[in-house]
């Protein structure tokens, strides 16, 4: 589902590399942790496979497109494969609940029919069933996490990328979000998560893929957040 | 659902730039008037030509007795020579650019100076004191020189006088009156262009959290970007139908109403001149808000 072959990224010329010949296969339906203390890669990770930044040196692939060959025009395909969730939700504050999670879906074009049925079936999935018409601002930041993952998954993406998801929220809310990417997970969605909760990690004993300077120096299965890193 | 999507973002967007687009309409409105301006000076100006020129003829004096020309100090023109004139404008290299030659007699030009003299200068003339004048009608009025060129000079030739040389000032005003409004105009495009950057640049700075999301959940980079080049297109089109009205009533009450009543012999553009112009600043309004887009979108809203 994701591929990253010596893939190597220097942002300007003569610096370290924010990534180093990297070499990474994550398969459909894996939930991965991707961890590592600021600066060590995790957001430059991300953004080779969104396709946001291209790499400096190797291949990368993702749901079966070669990203080093993709044009630029179909950049918008591969993102309808993949949701993304942010540390800081990004929610829209002038658009109600329902309104944040339909854009996603109005600005690829989908029905109307559409919008009306996955809509409210995405709030339900992810407990905001009866707060459709609730703005952000009206909302706790587990719940607005939530319509952030709602809006990432309404489109049924392959691939969901959560940079930080629990970031802004206590231990208590933040079980209740990974439990709903757990969940989500379950689907047979590939989840990959950057973080730097240890709680988390160590509960869920998921893949670990823990990066250090820009290199991978981790790559575990039912992996722990590991001592020398915190 | 996407046009109802693009026309809804178009309209939030105006409605919370109001006061900028309304800048963007204002500015347009008057870089387009001055457009619209020195498109109908110059229509006007060849309206002119086209009822003039067509009017207008090259007069040959030939010479008369007592003449103190250096080309008739020989005496006045005989016959032989008129024949001679004759034939160099019919047959000779010039042919093809004249129309018809009419040789005024004596009396007629005499009955001509006399007729339209009130002031009783002229009545001592008699008309052996005058010669006779060739009219000649050029089949090209701008060529005169050539003509001019071909009969000076001939032998009871006095001198070879252009009637165009009557307009040529008036000509030469609305000339100049289009390029100061050319010039006019062009500062202001530029003015209205860099005005149509910033206002799409503040909007799409004003909306870059929904950009963002719009790019990260897989939207097109032109559904991204059509709302934005619309917001600018939709303010400066409003621009261009300001100046359009304004060049209407302009020239229903300047042109139509007060020039024709003051000075009826000109024959004057009139508002369906207007029409034929107007296209062509809608056009000149939505290119320049297609070029401001162009500059400022792939920087503000890369995909």
């Amino acid at each position: 589902m994701i591929r990253l072959d010596n893939v190597s990224k220097v942002y300007t010329r003569g610096a370290r590399p924010a990534l180093d010949a990297i070499d990474v296969e994550i398969e459909r339906g894996d939930f991965v942790f991707l961890v590592g203390s600021s600066g060590s890669g995790k957001s430059t990770f991300l953004k080779l496979v969104l396709r946001e930044e291209r790499p400096t040196d190797g291949d990368i692939w993702v749901a079966g497109r070669h990203l080093n060959r993709l044009s630029s025009w179909r950049v918008p395909h591969l993102r309808r494969e993949i949701g993304a969730v942010f540390q800081d939700f990004r929610l829209l504050p002038n658009k109600t609940v329902y309104q944040n999670v339909a854009f996603a879906l109005q600005v690829i074009g989908k029905s109307k029919r559409d919008i009306k049925q996955n809509v409210p079936e995405m709030l339900e999935l992810v407990g905001l069933a009866g707060k459709e018409r609730r703005m952000p601002h009206e909302l706790s930041g587990g719940e607005q996490q939530r319509v952030a993952i709602a809006r990432a998954f309404v489109n049924r993406p392959p691939i969901l990328l959560c940079d930080e998801p629990t970031g802004n929220l206590d231990p208590g809310t933040s079980v209740g979000i990974m439990r709903l990417l757990d969940r989500i997970n379950r689907t047979g969605t590939t989840v990959l998560m950057a973080t730097h909760d240890d709680e988390i990690v160590d509960q869920m004993r998921k893949r670990v893929i823990e990066l250090k300077g820009g290199h991978l120096v981790r790559d575990q299965d039912r992996g722990v957040y590991g001592l020398e890193t915190v | 659902m996407r046009l109802r999507f693009i026309f809804g973002e178009v309209w939030n967007g105006l409605r919370r730039n109001s006061t900028m687009a309304l800048s963007v309409a204002l500015v347009t409105f008057v870089s387009l008037t001055f457009v619209g301006a020195a498109a109908l000076t110059q229509m006007q100006v060849q309206q002119l030509k086209d009822a003039w020129y067509g009017k207008v003829e090259v007069s040959i004096f030939l010479c008369p007795p007592d003449s103190y020309e250096e080309n008739c100090v020989a005496g006045p023109v005989t016959e032989a020579q008129t024949d001679d004139i004759v034939a160099v404008l019919e047959e000779g290299n010039v042919s093809e650019l004249v129309e018809s030659v009419y040789v005024e007699t004596r009396e007629e030009v005499y009955e001509s100076i006399v007729a339209a003299d009130d002031s009783g200068v002229y009545s001592q003339l008699e008309p052996e004191d005058l010669a006779p004048v060739m009219r000649v009608k050029l089949t090209d009025p701008e060529e005169f020189q050539v003509v001019a060129d071909a009969t000076a000079g001939l032998p009871g030739v006095e001198s070879v006088y252009d009637q165009r040389e009557v307009f040529d000032d008036l000509f030469d005003f609305l000339n100049a009156a289009t390029v100061v409004a050319a010039a006019l105009a062009i500062v202001m495009m530029v003015t209205a262009m860099l005005l149509i950057t910033t206002t799409i640049r503040l909007s799409a700075l004003s909306r870059r959290r929904e950009t963002t999301i719009m790019r990260m959940v897989g939207s097109s980079r032109s559904l991204i970007q059509l709302p934005f080049m619309l917001e600018g297109a939709v303010a400066a089109t409003g621009g261009a139908a300001l100046a359009i009205a304004g060049l209407w009533f302009g020239t229903q009450y300047l042109v139509e109403g007060w020039l024709t009543g003051s000075i009826s012999w000109v024959d004057y553009i009139g508002r369906e001149d207007v029409w034929a112009v107007a296209p062509w600043l809608v056009l000149i309004a939505v290119g320049l808000a297609g070029a401001a887009s162009l500059l400022t979108l792939n920087r503000y809203t890369r995909a």
